[in-house]
């Protein structure tokens, strides 16, 4: 009888571990992650120059004199990231009230259904659409050739509308009965209380959501690269073409030998790419734990 | 004055309430015209032809039958690599971990590598997998690389599935002298199988949808693989090189049109497997 039990206490204890080492693969891919992608990036820092590769305006790999200044490419990220923020936004928010506040049932089912659909799109199917319909539109309204930083902002804010919308409604819905109560009784009619009281009080998840679809829109690849042109310049305009982080990183790839100066420098973007990505998602874990802290 | 007042806060209720519906009107047009556009221009290109034929002069005639296979084993491999280690995990964050440092450093990992850009996956498939492990740009190394990008949405649905089993069930099975792991294998997992169903079920969209991290790992391939080492094409890479290179807009419309359907398909059986969880815990309203 003790043997059983024994054998069985060890058979759970190996399980257990087992488990437990399954639940590290995160971790263990995360860390070889950094490590490969450090070690392959950093070179360019030291053989380049690290205000060089950040600040140089000139990208030109395979020139007699190879430039390699990322500058560009972080300026367009950013531009391209908040003209998807700008557009997406409001969106997001007007859906999210409508589902948590003012739907009625059957009418929510057709607007979560269609998020749901959004959210599963891939993003080449967005590039493909948005490069036959978007692009040529823009080339048609203000006369230019089309591939554009505006093209990438419109596609991006559609694509990141899920995350804010799903997560915005979340913390729509989380906010007490009570408050919204209260500020009816007050005599508040049912539109001020959505901005003055809800909207307020739902604020940390708001911002979640915005930081998560930021990390998505600077994340994205294969969307902007079919329709932003994909010139490693600063765009004067939006209406003009530039290249993002994330087509930096992929474009050149191909031809680029292993240890040479090119692909370390396809990597030192990676680095800034990854660098950005982390301080997203420190953010957002600032923002849950400070609002967990807060409502106990 | 107090009628003018009220007059105009009745108004700005209005037209604020109008905004609010314009934006869900606007965002189910979107959806709408996305989906509608791919399917007008891509459906009529879909012949019976275009799916059974071998790919030929790289996309621009011919169909995708070896593509679609070759997407099937990439989804199977990529599941197959990825469902049992993600479930486990699941298990073990849900079921097993005590509050603790390291506990919430696997935690915080994992909700990490949700948020990283599939480009970064790809990155880091192409160093590991297809130089460090020499498997190059392989059937092998992109399914591989799919099993870790999916792993944050297998491991976040399956903790879902599991806490919504409730604990009565675990208690009833302890009480009658079943170990942990027995309760865990012979209830609580059989109660979550419908909510693990459609996690496995997003996961495969993300698995064919994906393109960034296959780019560099999978590689072209046309060919119908023989063996795992060979490289190959999902559909949506192959959408991806098609339009790029501006090779036979016909073919890219229709390759398009397929990829959507098979996504519009598995959304529809993941919220099928989500509300038979839902029903069968009765939690249905």
């Amino acid at each position: 009888m003790s043997r059983t039990l024994k054998k069985r206490r060890w058979g759970e204890k190996a399980i257990e571990s087992l488990l437990f080492v399954c639940a590290l693969t995160a971790v263990v891919a995360i860390v070889l992650m950094t490590i490969l992608i450090f070690k392959e990036g950093l070179p360019i820092f030291s053989s380049y120059g690290f205000t060089k590769f950040i600040f140089g305006t000139t990208w030109a790999p395979t020139a007699a004199d190879p430039q390699f200044g990322i500058l560009p490419m972080i300026l367009t990220t950013f531009i391209v990231t908040v003209l998807s923020i700008v557009i997406a936004v409001p969106l997001a928010i007007g859906c999210a009230i409508f589902l948590s506040e003012m739907a009625e049932a059957r009418i929510a089912a057709v607007l979560r259904r269609a998020i749901e659909l959004l959210a599963g799109i891939p993003s080449v199917i967005f590039g493909y659409f948005a490069l036959m319909t978007i692009v040529p539109a823009i080339r048609q309204v203000f006369n230019v050739q089309g591939l554009s930083v505006l093209a990438g902002g419109i596609i991006l804010a559609i694509m990141i509308l899920p995350t804010i919308i799903t997560i915005s409604e979340t913390a729509l819905r989380a906010v007490p009965k009570d408050f919204k109560d209260a500020s009816l009784a007050l005599g508040a009619t049912h539109w001020q209380t959505i901005y003055k009281v809800l909207v307020p009080a739902a604020k940390s998840g708001i911002i979640t959501s915005i930081v998560l679809g930021i990390g998505r829109a600077i994340g994205e690849t294969m969307a902007v690269m079919l329709v932003m042109g994909n010139i490693p310049v600063i765009a004067s305009t939006i209406l003009n073409p530039a290249r993002t982080l994330t087509v930096n990183v992929i474009m050149d790839m191909s031809y680029a030998t292993p240890g040479g100066q090119i692909y370390s420098a396809l990597f030192g973007t990676a680095i800034v790419l990854f660098v950005f990505i982390m301080l997203l998602n420190l953010t957002i874990q600032m923002i849950t734990r400070k609002a967990v802290k807060q409502n106990g | 004055m107090a009628n003018k007042q009220r007059d105009k806060v009745r108004k700005q209720e209005k037209f604020f309430k109008g905004l609010i519906y314009a934006s869900a009107a606007i965002t189910v047009i979107i959806v709408i015209s996305i989906i509608g556009y791919i399917l007008i221009m891509g459906l009529p290109n879909v012949t019976s032809e275009f799916l059974t034929e071998n790919v030929t002069s790289l996309g621009r005639t011919g169909g995708i039958f070896p593509i679609i296979i070759n997407t099937l084993y990439l989804i199977g491999l990529g599941l197959l690599f990825s469902v049992p280690i993600s479930v486990m995990a699941a298990i073990y964050l849900t079921e097993y971990a005590k509050k603790g440092r390291l506990v919430d450093f696997i935690k915080l990992c994992t909700e990490n590598l949700a948020g990283i850009p599939s480009v970064i996956f790809g990155l880091f498939g192409f160093l590991l997998f297809g130089r460090i492990f020499g498997l190059g740009w392989s059937l092998l190394n992109g399914s591989i690389t799919v099993a870790i990008v999916i792993m944050p949405t297998l491991i976040r649905t399956t903790q879902e599935a599991l806490i919504t089993v409730p604990d009565s069930f675990r208690e009833g099975s302890l009480a009658l002298g079943a170990t942990k792991w027995k309760t865990i294998y012979k209830v609580v997992l059989p109660s979550a199988m419908s909510g693990i169903f459609s996690g496995v079920a997003l996961s495969m969209g993300r698995i064919i949808g994906e393109t960034a991290a296959l780019y560099l790992t999978l590689g072209s391939g046309t060919k119908l693989v023989s063996d795992v080492m060979q490289s190959a094409r999902s559909l949506a890479l192959h959408l991806y090189i098609l339009v790029s290179e501006g090779l036979s807009p016909g073919n890219a419309y229709a390759t398009a049109a397929v990829l959507i359907i098979v996504i519009l398909i598995l959304n529809l059986s993941a919220s099928l497997f989500t509300y038979r969880m839902k029903k069968k815990l009765g939690m249905d309203k």
